[in-house]
């Protein structure tokens, strides 16, 4: 029983990483490949199957004028929005879901939990909805086509997740922890800051994590609200998809994309390994 | 230069927490607030803390309106049930925390916060993280960080409520010599629980609370002894006082069919019905006693609890030994008629064996 366990349980995490990872490796292998290669017979192995080339990356980094596509900049420009409109929405939604755990708010029929809801109904809403409001309301106060504009409708998706992340967690760190902040001598500014925004660090860090998720694969804004002058990274790499499908550079542009994730991955995972994500405290 | 509280009502919602609550604490004194879950001892904590504004009433401390100074600025200190520490600091910068909040010199913070390790019995544990302490050692962190303060009003609600049987009984002790040691002599300390037993053994000034009323103050040993109704009598024992409702006549007491001869301190009651109550301890297994059917027979520690029933009442007995009953077995017990309470039917006490009548 317990072999057969053991066995099954190293098959499926086996079969699951080749899942997962064989398309990226696909993609590495495909980023170093010519038109010849890709278009030729199926190769996997360089040098032996195929003559590997950097012509798939360089074409990302050579300006349109010399017949590249130039990712560097809309590269900065998503890195710009997402890095802002996350730190923005963390730092107003981390506010707001204190205040929406800790007082008791009424107006007519309005709750917490509505204004709780309210927030987060703005992600249920099918995106599509947005796009028609977003664009009036950037092209009324002149901001479309920017990076300013972007970040601005950036907020707008990302604060609800901040906001429903940390109100979730502030509900789980005891009120007492507050209280006994107060007796000790605290006025409530400082109760939040010095004791409850440092046990909190691992709330903020998934909630960060979300943000920057969810900014940096954004297209469908970063398609409907930007023309010529700005473009994002998620727009340009579809771009790239021409009349002849350019896989070498589709594939480098991609890896190139994912790679900050990646990293962010990295980094989060440290603290959530410890397992401290929800039993910070008791 | 009293705590004063007067007619102090919070009523949240449809229910009263603190229905009309006087007090009077004096400096250097202990004080105990003894009640059942939700009976409001946790509210009127909080209420002198400050952390809930009462909806009607005035609490004044040194002749100053208290309610109207913020919590952060009243200098108390308290300890909750919960094991409530900065789980982002180590344990003698928690200590350290609200002083360092009063800007207080580091030769003096040094001083004080040692001098409360010692007392609490931590020395040693300062650079601990909080999530690596026993429960009972995170409640001395609380209880040092407490003492560290020198606040003039000590609170502390259940403070060993969460705790195991057996670190509770070793920190009720220590907390008696805590209380001797580490406060100074105007400190108002106010100690809330539901355990009779921490009532008697803190030996302070009781105020007995239900359902947000104050129903009873005095020494913790006239509270024992003269529990000036029913209620109190059931709050302040544990198991709670039997109540066996009955009669007397001319000649015996009388319920379920059991006579008893009347003890002298009912001699001169008037012969009417009563609400009797007898404790737990002061019935006893006798061959020739009267019949009663075992319900359920729990044992704690070295004794054994008996629920008994008869007819329509139900009591519960106290074996001072381990014993093996069957479930509906019938035994036979006697009554200590001596230590018999009465009480009348409006539940209030009318005659005590110690002296005691509710005027």
């Amino acid at each position: 029983m317990s072999k057969l366990y053991t066995f099954l349980k190293y098959f499926f995490i086996t079969f699951w990483t080749v899942f997962v990872v064989a398309p990226f490796l696909w993609a590495v292998s495909t980023s170093f490949k010519d038109f010849q290669s890709v278009n030729s017979k199926v190769t996997y192995i360089p040098w032996l199957d195929f003559e590997p080339t950097l012509e798939g990356w360089r074409v990302l980094i050579k300006s349109p004028a010399k017949g590249g596509v130039d990712i560097v900049e809309p590269y900065f420009n998503s890195i710009f929005v997402t890095c802002t409109a996350s730190l923005i929405s963390i730092v107003l939604g981390t506010l707001a879901a204190y205040a929406l755990s800790r007082f008791t708010f009424k107006a007519g029929f309005v709750r917490n939990n509505d204004i709780t809801f309210f927030f987060i109904s703005q992600r249920i809403m099918p995106p599509i909805v947005l796009s028609i409001p977003f664009f009036i309301f950037l092209s009324t106060i002149g901001l479309l086509d920017s990076l300013l504009g972007l970040v601005v409708v950036y907020i707008v998706l990302l604060m609800p997740i901040a906001v429903w992340i940390m109100v979730d967690f502030f509900n789980r760190v005891p009120k007492e922890l507050d209280e006994t902040a107060l007796i000790d001598g605290c006025n409530p500014y400082q109760a939040f800051y010095k004791v409850v925004l440092p046990n909190s660090i691992p709330g903020l860090i998934v909630a960060g994590m979300f943000c920057i998720i969810f900014g940096w694969i954004d297209f469908f804004f970063a398609f409907i609200l930007t023309f010529t002058e700005v473009q994002l990274l998620p727009v340009k790499v579809v771009a790239l998809n021409s009349s002849i499908t350019p896989w070498w550079s589709l594939s480098a542009s991609a890896l190139v994309s994912v790679a900050p994730l990646i990293i962010v991955a990295f980094i989060v995972e440290r603290y959530l390994s410890k397992g401290n994500l929800s039993g910070a405290l008791k | 230069m009293n705590l004063i509280g007067e007619k102090i009502s919070y009523k949240p919602d449809e229910q009263f927490h603190l229905n009309d609550v006087s007090f009077n604490f004096k400096k250097g004194n202990l004080y105990t607030i003894l009640g059942r879950t939700l009976s409001g001892k946790t509210t009127l904590l909080k209420t002198i803390a400050g952390l809930l504004n009462p909806d009607q009433g005035s609490i004044s401390f040194e002749e100053k309106d208290f309610i109207k100074i913020p919590v952060w600025e009243r200098n108390v200190a308290m300890v909750y049930q919960q094991f409530i520490n900065y789980p982002h600091l180590n344990v003698y910068e928690n200590i350290t925390f609200p002083l360092e909040q009063r800007k207080l010199s580091p030769e003096q913070i040094k001083k004080d916060v040692d001098e409360a390790l010692k007392t609490v019995g931590l020395v040693g544990f300062e650079n601990r993280k909080i999530q690596e302490l026993s429960g009972g050692q995170q409640q001395r962190v609380a209880l040092a960080r407490s003492l560290a303060k020198k606040a003039k009003i000590l609170l502390l609600d259940e403070p060993l409520v969460n705790l195991d049987y057996k670190l509770r009984e070793q920190l009720r002790e220590e907390f008696k010599r805590i209380f001797s040691e580490g406060l100074s002599q105007d400190t108002i300390l106010i100690y809330s629980t539901t355990d009779p037993q921490e009532v008697m053994e803190l030996n302070g000034e009781v105020i007995v609370l239900d359902e947000g009323k104050v129903l009873q103050k005095g020494p913790a040993k006239e509270i024992f002894e003269n529990p000036s109704n029913l209620k109190v009598a059931e709050i302040s024992n544990d198991p709670p006082m039997n109540v066996l409702k009955g009669s007397k006549n001319s000649k015996n007491l009388n319920f379920e069919n059991i006579f008893l001869e009347i003890p002298n301190h009912l001699k001169n009651l008037e012969d009417k019905d009563y609400n009797f109550g007898i404790r737990a301890s002061e019935i006893k297994l006798d061959e020739n006693g009267e019949e009663f059917e075992i319900e359920l027979a729990e044992i704690s520690g070295s004794e054994t609890l008996l629920h008994l029933k008869r007819g329509n009442s139900k009591i519960i007995a106290l074996i001072e030994e381990v014993m093996n009953f069957k479930i509906h077995e019938k035994v036979k017990i006697k009554f200590n008629a001596n230590k018999f309470y009465a009480f009348g039917e409006d539940e209030k006490l009318v005659s005590s064996p110690y002296g005691g009548t509710n005027g």
